[in-house]
């Protein structure tokens, strides 16, 4: 008897080839849970590639797919673990433009790591060929994956607290030239700001600890100017000392420093920094009553495009989620981009518990924060006194409004720019306060106020012609 | 072209000239208006790392009027003329002190439910 009369056929192996994405990633009766991360992209396919094998190829690209089927993919359970592009919706007057909507199983993210997060959302699919652009727009985070974060390391409130400033938005002011002041020199900048009424003044994203100006040198003028400005005003002062550095050891040198010294608040730079570092920070941050600052240089290089990249509310989202207590949101009126109803879409994604959906201001998704401490908003950038009565209409109390040119370039000199800022901002909040429609008599309370207070009138009159009237590029 | 003279502080308010007796009423006003609790406090220093002031009795939980809160500042001055005194405002549902202002500075003469 031989062998192969015995033999049946072999049960061994698998279909192997590639197969459309769309038969195993693009599920439109599928119903989110709650525990999903959703996500809304907009794509543009290549021509020829249909929305809905395009929109599975991002799920896929961006969870478990890979080009071709592979064996071990029998080794799991796919669809427990599978992206799943649930919906989508074609978008008005453009031709060839969808919004995506992908469903992402909670497990496939490591708990508290905003830097797994976006490895996975926003890794290799954004160089996909199928696709000709690709942009995140917005991110559900459910509630049961948003507690495994800690967050801001205080919070509004909190900050508020520890700083005694309440009823009105807080006042800073970055410290110009942005590169090559001495340490001592820079701290005289600071002194003189603070002490004509700024609550703080900040580090420009650059500075960090170059040949003019070593970080220690810089941290010990800064902390003497503080303190002297707090001793002579009565209020509490601070500095964004920014402890961005090369190596997160670095950085929590730096931000110890600052500690040891007093200071009441570090700056971070979280993109180029990176989540990981940030998220280290913002540990540190609460874990040693600091205040944390962020700047979001590199921003614009991700979010600016509206068919690629990320729209900066989810990056802002990434943000509260690792962890700061202010953050960049661009002013409205000033020199840099943005665009009133979706800037303040995601500053109430900054500041708010609960967000409803709201494809007006470009909020695709319903977002509950489950108590997460909130962000304060820094409006900074190009702004001056006339624009503090929008600014305030704006951005309300809780915000930092920052007039860098517009307290350092002052014909009088620092103090007295500081002195104009927060007597037009004060005006603005009793005026508020009262009654007043800010829209309409803003420029009749700045300039009510400028008859008793000269450094506001000096400043009214540098100021009165400049103006940044380009259209936004960022449309819904 | 003018030095800014060094100047003693007090947060929200105090870079404008001393409110007069309406407009602090119409702050109060506003506290009342938009829900918040009104309370009162005085305390001999105003050092800003000095959080807590004593609190005069307890927050006006009860005060429907700018009347009633000022009654309570009336008060206060009165029984405590060489103190700083303020009024805050707090805000129950998000748990928080949200407002704050000066109403008095001691050494400061006159009459009303304010001195400067």
């Amino acid at each position: 008897m031989s062998y192969s009369q015995t033999r049946t056929q072999s049960k061994a192996g698998y279909d192997a080839g590639v197969k459309d994405y769309k038969l195993t990633y693009y599920t439109p009766d599928y119903t989110p849970k709650d525990t999903d991360i959703l996500a809304a992209f907009r794509m543009t396919p290549q021509p020829g590639v249909p929305p809905e094998e395009a929109g599975a190829a991002v799920a896929a690209e961006s969870s478990t797919g890979t080009w071709t089927t592979v064996w071990t993919d029998l080794l799991t359970d796919l669809d427990r673990y599978k992206g799943r592009c649930y919906d989508l919706e074609s978008v008005a007057n453009e031709d060839n433009q969808y919004i995506a909507y992908i469903a992402y199983p909670l497990d496939l993210f490591e708990e508290g790591s905003v830097t797994n997060l976006l490895t996975s959302l926003v890794g290799n699919v954004f160089g996909f060929k199928a696709l000709r652009a690709l942009r995140l727009e917005d991110l559900r985070i459910p509630v049961a994956y948003l507690k495994t974060f800690q967050g801001p390391p205080h919070g509004i409130t909190v900050e508020r607290d520890k700083i005694n400033k309440y009823g009105r938005p807080l006042l800073g002011c970055t410290i110009k030239p942005k590169l090559g002041l001495s340490a001592k020199n820079y701290g005289r900048a600071v002194y003189e700001c603070l002490r004509g009424g700024l609550d703080f003044t900040k580090d420009d994203e650059n500075i960090n600890s170059q040949p003019f100006m070593r970080w220690r040198d810089r941290f010990l003028f800064v902390a003497e100017a503080i303190h002297k400005a707090q001793a002579e005003t009565g209020e509490i002062k601070g500095h964004y000392l920014n402890v961005t550095a090369a190596t997160c050891e670095e950085m929590l040198k730096r931000a110890n420093y600052a500690k040891e010294l007093e200071m009441p608040i570090v700056m971070h730079d979280f993109i180029t920094g990176g989540f990981t570092a940030n998220t280290t920070l913002a540990h540190w941050c609460r874990d040693n009553g600091v205040l944390l600052h962020i700047h979001r240089a590199m921003h614009a290089v991700i979010d600016r495009q509206k068919n690629h990249g990320m729209h900066f509310r989810t990056l802002s989202k990434c943000l509260r989620m690792s962890g700061g207590d202010h953050i960049h949101t661009g002013t409205v009126v000033g020199k840099l981009e943005g665009e009133k109803g979706i800037t303040l879409g995601f500053v109430d994604l900054l500041r708010e518990n609960y967000v409803e959906k709201d494809p007006s201001r470009g909020i695709y998704f319903t977002q509950d924060w489950a108590s997460m401490p909130g962000v304060m908003a820094v409006a900074s950038g190009g702004v001056h006194v006339w624009h503090m009565p929008a600014l305030v209409e704006i951005f309300g109390d809780d915000s930092v409004l920052q007039f860098g040119g517009g307290t350092l370039g002052h014909p009088w000199g620092c103090a007295p720019g500081a002195a104009a800022n927060r007597v037009a901002l004060e005006a603005c909040v009793q005026a508020r306060n009262e009654g007043r429609d800010l829209t309409r008599e803003g420029g009749d309370i700045i300039r009510e106020a400028a008859k008793w207070s000269p450094e506001l009138a000096v400043a009214c009159e540098v100021w009165k012609e400049i103006k940044f009237e380009f259209e936004a590029m960022d449309t819904v | 072209m003018r030095t800014l003279p060094r100047e003693r502080r007090y947060e929200t308010l105090s870079y404008l000239p001393a409110l007069n007796d309406e407009q602090i009423r119409r702050q109060i006003a506003y506290i009342l208006d938009q829900g918040y609790i009104a309370a009162i406090e005085f305390n001999d220093t105003s050092e800003p790392t000095e959080c807590y002031w004593t609190m005069w009795k307890l927050p006006l939980f009860k005060a429907t009027t700018v009347q009633d809160v000022l009654y309570d500042v009336g008060e206060c001055r009165s029984e405590y003329p060489d103190q700083y005194i303020r009024v805050v405002g707090f805000d129950n549902i998000r748990q928080c002190q949200v407002m704050c202002f000066i109403v008095q500075k001691p050494g400061s003469s006159g009459g009303g439910f304010r001195q400067y």
